[in-house]
């Protein structure tokens, strides 16, 4: 039951039809992990604390550091050398005292990965580096486990949402990561810092439409933005029969690293 | 001969042995060993690029790797 202030809190979400009281009780309910507390973490958790999704889990081994400040809004010049986890949950909690934080001050791995994410309905993937958004994608895949894809670089963005066993996985586009090193990374290309605000609260809307159970999800189509050219496209797919991970013969059938693009190449400034 | 190549109509001198391969050359895609192409709908596996023509009025996509986020 939602108590006077919350009915206040949340007045605007509640006088929308699609979200009411139920919806909101919804949210309150939901739990969603976000992987990475950097570009594209920072409005996604800022956004849902806001919205008051009950349970949200933050996952990131990094420190802030003085380079990330042009982008990752959650983070305050004084939060330099503090966990970003620890960074993040302050200001989530700061925002909305109602939600619950957990944080993870971890990398995602292999051996970790299956336990993060099972307490969860939805996740995002906020991640820097081919072999987490991989790692990502196999698990979610194979625990069923909706999410989230989210990808940047310098003006250029890109995001879907895999129903995995219903729609289209990362791995049907993109069956194997490219080799460590063949793709620039933000650290090494640079990122314009507005860009993961542009991706990152898509993917938030994401998660709040799959915990209200309205609307249609950016499922089996790869929403592309360019922000020199100031265009979105959305590009039809559809699920691949032969995906490693989610077609009929995968190959794949436990979450493993690929170690091919396991490096990052400079997680200090990523 | 027109295609449609990720939104745009894009013109290209006609060249009957012209597979998928020789068009990521043609036109110097970026990110050429990696890129997804999506033709006409369809993903096409790797080893696909070699042997597919491209034809008069294909909707063609390359799809890039992007591995930001933090």
């Amino acid at each position: 039951m939602l108590t006077e202030s919350q009915i206040e809190r949340y007045s605007r979400h509640i006088i929308l039809k699609e979200v009411g009281g139920k919806g909101q009780q919804k949210l309150f309910d939901g739990r969603v992990l976000i992987i990475g507390a950097g570009g594209l973490g920072a409005p996604i958790a800022l956004y849902l604390a806001a919205a008051g999704v009950g349970t949200i889990g933050i996952a990131d081994a990094d420190d802030v550091d003085l380079s990330n400040l042009q982008r990752q809004v959650i983070h305050f010049t004084p939060d330099i050398g503090k966990p970003k986890v620890e960074s993040a949950r302050e200001k989530m909690e700061a925002i909305n005292p109602d939600v619950k934080v957990i944080t993870y001050k971890e990398w995602i791995s292999a051996a970790n990965i299956n336990r993060i994410i099972a307490d969860y309905d939805f996740i995002i993937d906020g991640t820097d580096n081919f072999a987490a958004k991989f790692l990502i994608n196999d698990a979610c895949v194979l625990a069923g486990k909706p999410y989230s894809h989210g990808g940047i670089l310098q003006f250029d963005g890109q995001t879907i949402t895999v129903k995995p066993h219903e729609s289209a996985c990362y791995r049907c586009i993109f069956p194997e990561p490219p080799p460590k090193d063949a793709i620039p990374t933000c650290s090494q290309a640079g990122v314009i810092g507005v860009l993961p605000g542009v991706i990152g609260t898509i993917q938030a809307t994401e998660a709040i439409k799959y915990l209200l159970g309205k609307g249609d999800l950016l499922t089996d189509r790869l929403l592309t933005y360019s922000a020199l050219r100031m265009k979105f496209r959305e590009v039809p797919l559809k699920r691949k029969s032969n995906c490693p991970v989610c077609g009929d013969n995968p190959s794949i059938t436990e979450a493993r690293d690929e170690l091919d693009a396991l490096t990052v190449c400079d997680l200090k400034g990523a | 001969m027109k295609l449609s190549i990720n939104g745009k109509e894009t013109a290209i001198t006609e060249n009957s042995d012209r597979t998928i391969d020789s068009l990521l050359e043609e036109l110097d895609v970026s990110q050429r060993l990696y890129v997804t192409v999506e033709l006409n709908g369809e993903i096409l596996d790797r080893p696909a690029y070699e042997t597919t023509p491209v034809n008069e009025g294909d909707v063609i996509e390359f799809l890039y790797f992007m591995g930001g986020g933090r």
